[in-house]
């Protein structure tokens, strides 16, 4: 196997890392602070997706000479959307469902199911794409065999970029410091006087904003459909599961491990057997490891 | 010596809860621990009964190490324990509650296929009349006052017949009757028994106490009559009880 | 308590005469539906049992009700190609006795694990204990380590997942996307007919009525009370001296054979076994049977069924843009505001004054698989934020 093959399945490897890494991180939040399981978060990511479409679409239409910048202007719009939906979701509905973890996965399943409805009544049953920016087509060449595209190193950039935001604002901001103290201590929080309340509807809120830019940055590699959020949702949760769920540093490292032995599955054997084969291995590495890649030592 | 706890030791995140520490326990002997909250007590009772792995030690009993067995496991070689908050099943009716707690059939089989016999009957008959519940066999456990619950509680524990009892503060939260009456419950019922009883309220504890322990830091600090422990000075200048 | 169990006995008697009056009620064709509807309802009492009364969510009933389908529809299949006048067409043209998927897909030889599916006793005796013995097998694992609550569910998600994923994946082998369709006899009985489908349909509802019957005296016994002593209380329940782990994996091992049951009886009535019954959608449906009829009943949750089966021909047939709106709608209302589902309702209309059976109490916050306090259950009832 010549280096360049190895080199070229690493970066497959990666661009499923990214958004498999976006997705998850925003989950990991979610539920490592609440405990909640938003089976819907996979629909936050399409919004994200069609948000960047019609982005794409109101640029190809109003703004063609900028149509350059769309996608900047998309990815952060993506982020403003899916963080108030994700505001008015936890404020509206899944706050009645705390402490009903099994309730809620079911609650917000319900919810997914209209969201995908939704989707398909607006945008119609068919996926959708978004074009390209000029700026990223083309691909990176540094030798005569490896052909790495821009769009995929964008996205690669954009998701280490959103690491480092998220790091920034968990372990330099006080927000992050009231959130990471309600994630370990909420009663604790609570009487120090941090209003869990915001603190949860933030949180959610952030979650979601995650998801769409995981959306967004998706259009890049896919079209998107109503069901492309369903897709993703199982793979999403292992990947969470798998990396400890109180520690975002494990879901980083666990979408990494996750998205490389997938794509060197897939060299190996068809698409599917090797994303079964995947599940199914991290289903035995937590039974010797319930508790997931990362978890926090907990008092017994 | 029905209980022997040797170099019992145990950290959490760096703290150590329990170190080093070394009791003892008699049959027939009823043992009340005391000390200042955070001494270690409630993670002793969690180390006997196999709530939670000690780093070190061991404790003894009978012939079993305990320290290698799991909670059902412990509670299957003889010994109950009662928790601070009361825990009973709230879903379930008192005589419901008392017959789970029946130390028998403990198997899915065998409870698939276990009859409700006469003499299964009068033993719920009569531990409900000890706990004073006898009215309430058909009641929800979870319509039950606070005091009702701890003694169903200790009916349960009766019903499961432990040679080693051991309870958490069991007068949490009762009233001063409630605590008369609870002594007296816990008095008859350790005859017969090994009992160890975690308590802050010095009244009770001079009520049933043969022996009493006293907790400091993760270690023992005094151990012998409430009158000798009263009057130890280190237990005097590290808490001041009543 | 005995006016309350003659009231229970009368409900399933009633039930069984609804049931029993189908066929003299309804045409041909709405008695076929109501015969697949009853499929449906073997994983939903598995259900009652299991996430009602036993506190485990399971969201992949589908691989065991596929692997019940996958198995009879194996059979028949087999049975199918082996026929010269009834065998399929492409079969007999091929001249081989392969199923035709698999000629088309140039399978030259019937892999071994489809060779037993010849004989009916095999196939029966795999409906009936491999899905147990696998998920009583995986459940006692992760149990046994204390994985449960939200955790599990996910597990249970993902399993049905990779089955689906697997199956379509294996066309060669499994039929792929299409399943394993086009037989027509059952033993040379012509299941297409409708006086043996209407047979059928009695065998169906006679096993279901004995499956509530068993479930029931499983509740009954100390089993059952131990089971839902560990949904509201595990950590205690290991100080009665019960391994938890053993009971739960019991009930999930039952919920899995009753929702084989009922996709054998699927693939026998519909013709029809295929990963669309698989995945994680009709999986995470098959709660909301149970939801909507009422997880802690098993009669209500046979009605549950047939009224969301019914809903969902309606509206797929003439409104299909509204019926996921509807079905979205009905999870999150009936977890909301209706957590003992209609059977719920119904008590508290009978007998409002009487304390209703509590609704079953939350798993621990965060369903880690760490030992949790000793800690009180949640009152659900009104839906306040803890």
């Amino acid at each position: 196997m010549s280096l360049d093959i190895v080199v070229m399945q690493a970066f497959n490897g990666l661009s499923l890392f990214t958004v498999l890494a976006l997705m998850a991180l925003g989950l990991a939040i979610v539920f490592g602070l609440m405990g909640v399981i938003n089976m819907a978060h996979g629909e936050l990511m399409a919004l994200g997706a069609y948000t960047t479409y019609l982005t794409a679409q109101i640029f190809e239409r109003y703004m063609p000479g900028w149509l350059g910048v769309y996608l900047l202007v998309a990815i952060v719009l993506a982020f403003g959307v899916t963080f108030v939906f994700g505001l008015a979701l936890e404020r509206g509905f899944i706050r009645f469902l705390y402490n009903r973890p099994l309730d809620t996965m079911l609650a917000t399943w319900g919810l997914s199911l209209v969201l995908q409805q939704a989707f398909r009544s607006l945008f119609g049953p068919r996926e959708v794409g978004v074009p390209s920016p000029r700026w990223l087509s083309g691909a990176w060449q540094p030798t005569a065999g490896i052909s790495i595209p821009l769009s995929r190193l964008f996205i690669i950039g954009l998701t280490v970029l959103v690491g480092l935001a998220l790091y920034r604002l968990l372990y330099r901001t006080r927000w992050g410091l009231r959130i990471r103290a309600v994630m370990q201590n909420r009663a604790m929080s609570g009487a120090v006087g941090i209003d869990t309340a915001r603190v949860d509807a933030m949180t959610f809120a952030i979650g979601s904003g995650l998801a769409g830019i995981a959306g967004s940055a998706f259009t890049m590699l896919a079209s998107t459909g109503p069901v492309t959020g369903q897709q993703y949702i199982v793979d999403t949760f292992i990947v969470v599961v798998f990396g400890g769920v109180e520690s975002l540093l494990g879901t980083f490292i666990s979408a990494f491990m996750i998205g490389q032995m997938q794509s060197w599955l897939e060299f190996a054997l068809t698409g599917s057997m090797a994303k079964a084969t995947i599940l199914l291995c991290v289903i035995v590495a937590l039974y010797f490891r319930p508790a997931g890649l990362f978890a926090l030592k907990v008092r017994r | 010596m029905i209980l022997s706890v040797e170099d019992l030791t145990v950290s959490f995140d760096g703290f150590c809860a329990v170190d080093g520490l070394a009791l003892s326990v008699e049959e027939d002997e009823l043992r009340c621990v005391i000390g200042p909250n955070g001494a270690g007590k409630t993670t002793l009772l969690d180390m006997i009964c196999g709530k939670t792995k000690p780093s070190r030690g061991s404790i003894r009993f009978k012939q079993h190490e305990l320290t290698d067995m799991i909670e059902y496991e412990v509670t299957r070689v003889g010994v109950g324990r009662k928790f601070q908050t009361p825990s009973t099943y709230e879903d379930l009716t008192v005589l419901e509650n008392l017959e789970i707690s029946y130390p028998k059939k403990r198997g899915v089989i065998g409870s698939l296929f276990f009859v409700r016999d006469a003499a299964l009957r009068d033993k719920i008959d009569e531990i409900a009349g000890r706990i004073r519940l006898t009215d309430q066999l058909h009641v929800k456990a979870g319509s039950l006052s606070h005091g009702q619950k701890q003694w169903l509680e200790i009916g349960m524990l009766l019903m499961q017949d432990p040679e080693l009892l051991l309870l958490d503060e069991p007068v949490a939260g009762m009233s001063p009757r409630e605590r008369e009456l609870t002594a007296e419950m816990l008095n008859a019922i350790s005859a017969g028994r090994s009992t160890v009883v975690i308590e802050h309220d010095m009244a009770f504890v001079r009520m049933i106490a043969h022996t009493v322990t006293v907790m400091h830091q993760g270690k023992v600090l005094a151990e012998g009559s409430m009158d000798e422990i009263q009057r130890d000075p280190r237990v005097i200048e590290v808490y001041l009880g009543d | 308590m005995s006016a309350g169990r003659a009231g229970e006995l009368g409900g399933l008697l009633l039930l069984a005469a609804l049931l029993a009056a189908v066929p003299l009620a309804l045409d041909d064709f709405r008695q076929q539906l109501a015969a697949k509807y009853l499929c449906y309802a073997f994983p939903a009492v598995g259900l009652v049992l299991l996430w009602g009364y036993g506190g485990i969510l399971s969201l992949g009933q589908g691989l065991y009700f596929g692997m019940g389908s996958y198995f009879m529809a194996m059979f028949l299949k087999l049975e199918a190609a082996s026929q010269t006048n009834t065998g399929s067409a492409l079969s007999q043209f091929y001249g081989s006795n392969l199923p035709d998927f698999m000629v088309w897909n140039s399978v030259e030889v019937l892999p071994w694990w489809w060779r037993p599916f010849h004989s009916l006793s095999f196939t029966v005796a795999a409906i009936l204990v491999i899905p147990p013995l696998f998920a009583f097998l995986l459940a006692y694992a992760n149990f046994r380590k204390r994985v449960g609550g939200v955790y599990f569910s996910i597990i249970t998600l993902a399993l049905a997942a990779i089955a689906s994923i697997v199956i379509i994946g294996q066309q060669g082998y499994t039929g792929g996307v299409n399943g394993i369709t086009d037989f027509k006899t059952f033993l040379g009985v012509d299941i297409l007919s409708n006086g043996v489908k209407r047979v059928l349909y009695f065998v169906t509802v006679g096993v279901l009525l004995a499956s509530v019957l068993v479930g029931r005296s499983l509740l009954a016994s100390r089993t059952g009370k131990i089971l839902v002593a560990i949904r509201d209380r595990e950590d205690r329940v290991r100080f009665s001296g019960y391994n938890p782990a053993t009971f739960k994996a019991f009930v999930f091992a039952v919920a899995a054979l009753l929702a084989s049951l009922g996709g054998a009886f699927f693939a026998l009535q519909e013709g029809l076994a295929s990963p669309s019954l698989v995945g994680i959608v009709p999986s995470i449906e098959m709660v909301i049977y149970a939801a909507v009829g009422g997880r802690l009943s098993l009669i209500g949750t046979v009605y549950g069924t047939l009224l969301v089966f019914s809903a969902k021909t309606f509206f797929s047939e003439n409104f299909p843009e509204i019926w996921l709106y509807l079905l979205g709608t009905l999870f999150i209302l009936v977890v909301m505001f209706l957590p003992t589902g209609l059977a719920g309702l119904v008590e508290r209309v009978r007998w409002p004054h009487a304390r209703t059976a509590k609704t079953p109490a939350a798993a621990p916050a965060s369903g880690r698989p760490v030992m949790s306090e000793v800690e009180p259950p949640v009152e659900v009832r009104s839906g306040r934020p803890a």
